[in-house]
């Protein structure tokens, strides 16, 4: 989902507020807690909250903190799963309660290939509507398998309540100066590109 | 027809406690979870952990071999724990001439349970947007001014491996015991958003 979440290489961001300032928000251990128990009593699973944040309508999305995105992602979930409705949840405060916006299809994981270290990838040029995992800057870029991972859940599939085949990331080190070209500091760049993102480059 | 102007949006703390109030009315939410999580993510999940294994790969060499190897096993050892969404991680070694940088360019995912919850700058739009494409000079602004001849190896962490830094050692602790250098790995030279060079014996 080319949506707003899409955060990397985006310009026009101001100085990093570094380091950390302290601050008093008390309900943010709230949120964070109500989307630990909403997980670990199997409302939703972590592609399922991860991409419901990422549905989040674009203007509340870059708008809100950190935690009311968890917790908008927690009630968005808790009332697609039945749960609670938007009624119940608004008859409890005094105004809106602005929910992420419906869910499109997934999609299951392409058939399996392998790739070794060392051997120069392309990512696909495709584009997802639904939940995904490869951030934009390295669509259709080439770049070097420097590790592979154990099998994860396929997140297209399984952050739309399919059945989710289990398969490897490959970390693919990129070049900034290929990403970016003429505009970018110099900087290998490294993504867990999921399998099934990623095609055979011809070999000369 | 004429449109009604919607509700602007109630104040967070009360969405938050509406949500609370459904789970615990519908039998989700048990009564003291919220207090026993967030006690147990303050107590458990702390840089600390991050720094006694950075400490040991320090003084330790078959230790550091089988960190840089296998970060999940060796995390293990040494009584740590991960959520099941974490399943593997991986530790980056910097050198002299190289310097490596976590980011999560989607949302904000870090091993919490071996380097602490992600700070705020970590988890902010400038840091996700600005890190992958500007990182020199976003380090540089925060402080980190590394000299051209360093390599910049970015890792945007965007499955379930999750990623660390094994800082340089300060040249200053040369010799310490292993119990005296934990305390000085800091969380930042975990995520590397900065170096320990300047440390001081």
């Amino acid at each position: 989902m080319d949506s707003m979440h899409d955060l990397g290489g985006k310009q026009g961001f101001g100085t990093i507020a570094y380091p950390a300032q302290p601050h008093d928000e008390t309900w943010e251990p709230l949120a964070r807690a109500l989307s630990a128990i909403s997980v670990k009593t199997h409302i939703y699973n972590m592609d399922e909250y991860r991409h419901a944040i990422e549905r989040m309508a674009p203007i509340h999305y870059m708008s809100a903190p950190y935690y009311e995105r968890v917790l908008t992602a927690a009630a968005t979930l808790a009332v697609e799963k039945g749960i609670t409705t938007k009624e119940e949840l608004e008859a409890l405060v005094e105004g809106s309660f602005p929910l992420a916006l419906p869910i499109g299809p997934g999609r299951m994981a392409a058939p399996p290939q392998t790739f070794e270290i060392g051997e120069t990838v392309r990512v696909k040029y495709e584009f997802v509507s639904g939940h995904h995992r490869m951030p934009g800057y390295i669509r259709g870029k080439t770049g070097v398998v420097v590790g592979i991972s154990p099998p994860y859940p396929f997140p297209d599939a399984s952050a739309h309540q399919m059945q989710a085949t289990m398969e490897p990331t490959y970390d693919v080190r990129f070049r900034s100066t290929e990403l970016w070209p003429d505009s970018s500091d110099e900087a290998f760049n490294h993504v867990g590109v999921f399998q099934s993102y990623l095609e055979k480059v011809p070999q000369p | 027809m004429v449109a009604t102007a919607p509700k602007p949006p109630a104040p967070i703390e009360q969405r938050t406690a509406a949500l609370e109030i459904v789970l615990k009315g519908k039998g989700i939410l048990p009564d003291g979870f919220v207090e026993e999580f967030t006690e147990h993510a303050e107590d458990e999940w702390v840089t600390s952990n991050g720094g006694q294994m950075v400490a040991r790969a320090w003084t330790d060499p078959e230790y550091r071999e089988r960190m840089l190897k296998d970060g999940t096993a060796a995390a293990r050892e040494m009584g740590f724990d991960f959520p099941e969404h974490h399943r593997q991680l991986v530790v980056l070694e910097n050198t002299p001439d190289i310097h490596n940088l976590i980011v999560c360019t989607l949302c904000s995912c870090t091993a919490y349970t071996i380097i602490g919850a992600a700070p705020d700058w970590y988890k902010d739009m400038e840091y996700r947007a600005r890190v992958v494409r500007e990182s020199r000079t976003a380090l540089r602004e925060m402080g980190l001014d590394l000299p051209a001849t360093t390599e910049i190896r970015v890792w945007d962490t965007t499955a379930d491996t999750r990623y660390m830094v094994l800082p340089v050692q300060p040249p200053a602790t040369a010799g310490w015991p292993a119990e005296k250098l934990a305390p000085i790995v800091t969380q930042d030279s975990m995520i590397g958003a900065s170096r320990l060079d300047e440390v001081k014996g």
